[in-house]
């Protein structure tokens, strides 16, 4: 009976967790910006800030090189002498030589797998969240994330971007307000300006959407093809249902 | 050319006459397909039952090729879906054809169910038919619900983790036959092999047994249509009904232009929108499997939904989810009972009284009501909107006997109207 009454807790913890989350998931509204696959300068420059930033920390372990070379027209010469640090095989995928153990001493976390992260995010969430760091000296490594509260990672980019602060801005009726992107402000100046940071952090999402699903490339346009061929079966099947019951009617 | 002709007919023939003496093979084209009359009046309803048999053709063959990359192992599933989606050649298409496969199997069987109500279909003497083709919604439910965890994701795992722990609820043997489920203390490994195993062997084996019942049934008696007449009642002088034609070639060649008009649908999910909008795949499953980390919000594929709707929405008792699960329960298995919920003398909604209709759209509004409501977070509003969408659920069911047998029925033609 005492295990009856201790599975049912479960049962009811599980459902009240489902139920609060759910009402918690309708956060502050994300910056939103267009992915655009077809530009492939884009993505070229996003795959170089990601091996350069990203890839130190975070794997991409389902990804190969050679593959990301062929998709965005770089040549094996040029994958291995810009675009891999750890292995000189094209065919290998983006592993890094941090350990898991390591990591978590390093960070308290792991830093997640990012092959698939863009699906799982989603973009709009990568751009608000590389955009939106802020000083606060409470964490370890003195930065927060509006984006992704307490996030275990630096400001990796912040050479680029340089620091925001969160101003404290008084409000008319007193209340307390949650932040918004709105009360972020550059309280030093990186090596790129606001829009050259925004391109960055565009053409770096714009790859990790290309890196989440490697196929987004061409399954659309291979789709249209396959939709003008049903088009015409539709067509033709319907000639050919036509004629069959010409005699039932 | 002629002779040569002449000479491949024969043979062609003779090999038949030899099969045949041997193998019922003309016997069974004939009865199945070339002389089995169907009615004539068809309409846009009854392109589903052979949509939903090659969604089934579907998520057999792509599910074989998927089986020979895929590594049911906690430690390796997560990474063998990705692999089947960057360096298997063509694994991506395999892959999306059966994920959105999945959920065309649901909209198929939803569609397929709706027009039984429409036109009574489960009435005498089809009720074997009506039952067979539960069991193989509810096995289908099944399929699903095992397939879900084979990715290794954070919905596939807690999702899991939330529907056993369900049978947890249950008085007395609860915990038992949860952990039974699993064969784990936690979904673990071990769960993801035993389903793995269910999902490629047992319960296709079971749905392919149950499919050829439900055929035998509906050749048996024959097909209903949308006038709900019994077409065996007016023969010719040949035997043959006269508001019937053969299955084949009509209805083959009718339904190939309804496979035709499927695929353009079907395949704009796979090429234009594999994750549709998260209600296909969920975002949140491409986060791999962590025991240790509960996602903020678990939601259930947008098929099961309105259940989980129903089964969120009864107050727990002491505690207790266990009326949540009855209910739940009951909300799938209650269509078993329609055949002999349903007094009226009419079939089709054609020539029922008002009542019915009523009662019918009050039940689709509810059902896609719960269905919504059943993916959203809860809120003392979105509880009793769900408590008043379960209420009209079951009253569609429970009140049934009531309703139908007052309603003011329409005369019935002898003969089918178009």
């Amino acid at each position: 009976m005492k295990g009856f009454y201790k599975n049912n807790k479960i049962v009811f913890i599980l459902l009240m967790m489902i139920s609060a989350g759910a009402s918690a998931a309708g956060g502050a509204k994300l910056m939103h910006m267009e992915v655009d696959l077809s530009d492939q300068a884009s993505l070229q420059r996003g795959a170089k800030t990601f091996v350069n930033y990203c890839l130190s920390c975070h794997s991409a372990a389902y990804m190969r090189y050679n593959r990301m070379g062929e998709d965005l027209g770089i040549s094996d010469d040029v994958l291995k002498a810009n675009f891999m640090f750890g292995t000189d095989k094209v065919g290998d995928t983006m592993e890094i030589a941090m350990s898991p153990e390591d990591a978590d001493s390093f960070f308290g976390v792991t830093p997640p797998d990012l092959s698939v992260i863009a699906r799982s995010r989603g973009a709009d969430w990568l751009y608000s969240y590389f955009k939106t760091f802020y000083v606060d000296e409470s964490r370890p490594f003195g930065v927060n994330n509006l984006t992704f509260k307490d996030v275990g990672m630096p400001h990796v980019l912040w050479q680029l971007q340089g620091m925001q602060r969160l101003t404290k801005r008084e409000h008319h009726d007193g209340a307390h307000h949650a932040p918004g992107y709105e009360d972020l402000e550059s309280i030093s100046y990186g090596s790129q300006n606001e829009d050259e940071y925004d391109r960055t952090v565009r053409d770096l999402v714009n790859f990790m959407v290309y890196l989440g699903e490697p196929i987004k490339l061409k399954r659309v346009s291979i789709g249209i093809w396959v939709m003008l061929y049903l088009f015409v079966l539709t067509i033709v099947t319907y000639l050919l249902k036509k004629e069959y019951w010409r005699d039932v009617h | 050319m002629a002779d040569i002709e002449k000479q491949v007919i024969n043979g062609l023939t003779g090999l038949r006459d030899w099969v045949d003496a041997r193998f019922p093979l003309v016997k069974s084209w004939n009865e199945h397909l070339a002389k089995y009359y169907a009615p004539k009046n068809f309409n846009f309803w009854y392109f589903f039952g052979s949509l939903a048999l090659l969604v089934l053709v579907i998520q057999i063959l792509t599910g074989i090729w998927l089986t020979m990359n895929y590594n049911p192992s906690a430690e390796g599933a997560f990474a063998s879906v990705e692999f089947i989606m960057r360096d298997v050649p063509g694994g991506w298409f395999i892959r999306y054809m059966h994920s959105t496969g999945a959920s065309a199997f649901f909209v198929v069987i939803f569609l397929h169910m709706f027009r039984t109500l429409l036109y009574g279909s489960y009435k005498k003497p089809r009720e074997l038919l009506w039952l067979s083709g539960m069991a193989i919604y509810l096995v289908i439910m099944g399929e699903a619900f095992f397939g879900y965890l084979l990715p290794w994701g954070q919905m596939s795992y807690w999702g899991a983790q939330v529907i056993i722990s369900l049978f947890g609820a249950i008085p007395f043997i609860g915990p038992d036959l949860a952990e039974w489920i699993r064969g784990d203390f936690v979904v673990s490994g071990v769960t993801l092999n035993r389903f793995f195993s269910l999902h490629v062997i047992a319960f296709p084996l079971l749905l392919l047994g149950l499919i050829a019942v439900h055929i035998l049934a509906l050749h048996e008696v024959g097909s209903n249509n949308p006038d709900g007449i019994e077409i065996k009642k007016n023969k010719g002088a040949d035997g043959i009904p006269l508001d019937g034609i053969p299955f084949h070639p009509y209805y083959t060649v009718k339904d190939i232009f309804g496979v035709a008009v499927f695929f353009i649908f079907f395949f704009a999910v796979v090429f234009f929108a594999p994750e549709m909008g998260g209600y296909f795949l969920e975002h949140a499953n491409f986060n791999p499997a962590d025991p240790f980390k509960t996602p903020e919000h678990i939601a259930p594929v947008w098929y099961f939904t309105p259940y989980y709707a129903i089964l969120r929405a009864i107050p727990s008792i002491a505690g207790s989810a266990f009326p949540g699960v009855v209910a739940m329960g009951l909300a799938v298995n209650i269509f078993l009972l329609l055949p002999w919920l349903d007094r009226s003398p009419v079939k089709s909604i054609r020539y029922r009284g008002s009542y019915y209709k009523i009662a019918l759209t009050a039940f689709v509004i509810s059902f896609i009501a719960l269905g919504w409501l059943g993916m959203q977070g809860v809120t003392p509003l979105y509880t009793w909107l769900a408590r008043f969408f379960s209420v009209v659920y079951f009253a569609f069911f429970l009140l049934m006997p009531f309703y139908t047998a007052m309603d003011n029925d329409k005369a019935v033609p002898d003969r089918v109207t178009d």
